[in-house]
């Protein structure tokens, strides 16, 4: 009964290990340690721990950084589930500090102005996991190939709009139903085309799913929101604004939870719905400047 | 051939789904608690432990778990699940349903940057040693009389223990391909 080897940590089965055990989940932002613990009590399987929510992020403008790590060490200390935080595009630096900080995985978000408008962190260099934003399976493929264990949608992060989630899933997991039922010699032209590493093109010609679990995010504000990303297929969701800027947080996050188990069962989620107050005010992404829009950054 | 349940509230549900039907055993998802009857083993899988609980609360899982399987049912739990399933919890949350009559506790090995993985001899299982992934794991901190230490590691930090009809490991067959402890349940419930 002794150990046979010495145990290895960081390595990829670890990192994307960790996103399995957040599938069927919802992860939320919160930016002080009562709201972490709000979050826990409604069932959160992580909470992403920032100074700001992406609404007041945009409503601030100016330059968005990584959070105080006073902050997000307090975060930590109140809450057992584990705890996200964000780095900007491409600054390693941050990601070094969240790392020793001891958060358990790295957003490396659009949402933070970018550091590095041509390179994102070259994530396998890390032993703490990564999660990015894509837009399509080419954005999904290139971070996965730079080493991210866990992909979600960008949407448009702090708009309450689910429009935008909606669209990117929908093109990954179309791109990816495409190249499963694709003849063998397509598949060079195709990684080609969406600029993406042939090997992760040819194995999910194989296996007929993304290497790394696939989470929602960016504009989801209602429990109806979070079931229509469920059964649209991806694996769990991220709320950020939503839940913190609804009229009563704590109803809206033990709703959005109930919600994301029960994605397929209408009479649950009609039970789940009720009473809610106001969701997040929202806005639409037709009338936002190209400027404005979050997702755009990085690609 | 043995019925399996799989909990299918959240977690890596459908990694263990996968292994069950790597080895042609008939499984259904649990997201109800009536959906337990007739069944003759259920896994508890790996997930957040506090979100599972939660979920199971509100669905009035607990007692119908605690009286199927006093009924014979067989129950699994791999990682959340051994949580789930143990006496007590060093832990302030969750309450655990009090099956295994063990003590455990969460993220025994520290936090995300400390998961690993490595090989383990399990005691019931024949052949090569185990290859066992730790993610946030936690580890039994004490044991009843009734219950078997079938793994350690390290310092002796039991990791697989089985009572009876029971079974509970630390850390996930189900993330690779090595279907011996599924097949070990299996029996289990069959027996």
């Amino acid at each position: 009964m002794a150990i046979e080897t010495k145990p290895d940590t960081g390595t990829w089965t670890v990192k994307s290990g960790l996103a399995q055990m957040l599938k069927g989940g919802v992860i939320m932002d919160v930016v002080t340690p009562d709201q972490a613990k709000i979050a826990e009590d409604a069932g959160a399987v992580a909470v992403m721990a920032l100074e700001r929510v992406p609404s007041d992020i945009r409503k601030m403008g100016g330059v968005a950084r990584m959070s105080d790590p006073k902050m997000i060490a307090e975060i930590i200390e109140a809450v057992t589930i584990p705890v996200m935080a964000k780095a900007r595009i491409g600054h390693f630096v941050e990601a070094q500090v969240l790392e020793a900080l001891g958060v358990d995985y790295v957003d490396e978000s659009e949402v933070l102005t970018p550091a590095d408008e041509n390179n994102h962190i070259s994530k396998d260099d890390f032993k703490v996991p990564f999660v990015c934003g894509a837009r399509d399976l080419g954005e999904a493929l290139r971070r996965i190939g730079e080493g991210a264990a866990m992909i979600r949608t960008k949407g448009e992060a702090g708009s309450g709009n689910i429009v935008e989630a909606v669209r990117h899933a929908r093109k990954v997991l179309g791109q990816i139903n495409h190249i499963k039922s694709m003849e063998a010699d397509e598949l060079m032209a195709t990684a080609r085309d969406l600029k993406a590493p042939y090997e992760l093109v040819k194995g999910i010609h194989e296996s007929g799913e993304l290497p790394v679990v696939n989470f929602a995010a960016g504009g989801i504000s209602t429990p109806a929101d979070a079931a229509l990303m469920m059964q649209i297929g991806v694996d769990g969701v991220f709320v950020g604004s939503g839940i913190f800027k609804s009229e009563r947080p704590d109803i809206m996050a033990d709703a959005i939870v109930k919600a994301t188990t029960h994605f397929n069962d209408p009479h649950m989620l009609a039970e789940v719905s009720k009473g809610l107050g106001d969701a997040m005010p929202g806005l639409d992404i037709r009338t936002m400047p190209e400027s404005e829009q979050l997702a755009t950054r990085g690609c | 051939m043995p019925k399996i349940g799989v909990l299918a509230i959240q977690g890596d549900f459908l990694e263990h789904g996968k292994m069950l039907d790597a080895i042609s055993i008939d499984w259904s998802e649990v997201r109800l608690p009536d959906q337990l009857e007739g069944l003759d083993g259920l896994i508890i899988p790996g997930g957040e432990s506090t979100t599972i609980v939660q979920l199971m609360d509100i669905y009035g899982f607990r007692d119908a778990i605690k009286r199927r399987s006093s009924e014979g049912m067989a129950v699994w739990g791999t990682c959340a699940g051994m949580i789930v399933i143990a006496r007590k919890l060093l832990d302030r949350r969750p309450e655990p349903l009090g099956l295994m009559n063990i003590e455990v506790s969460r993220n025994a090995f520290g936090r995300q940057v400390d998961s690993f993985e490595t090989d383990i001899q399990v005691s019931s299982i024949e052949g090569d040693p185990i290859h066992a992934i730790f993610i946030r794991a936690p580890v039994v901190t004490n044991v009843g009389p009734e219950v078997e230490i079938i793994a350690e590691v390290e310092d002796g930090k039991p990791v697989a223990v089985k009572q009876g009809k029971l079974m509970a490991t630390s850390f996930h067959p189900e993330l690779t391909d090595d279907t011996r402890l599924h097949e070990l349940f299996c029996r289990l419930s069959s027996s």
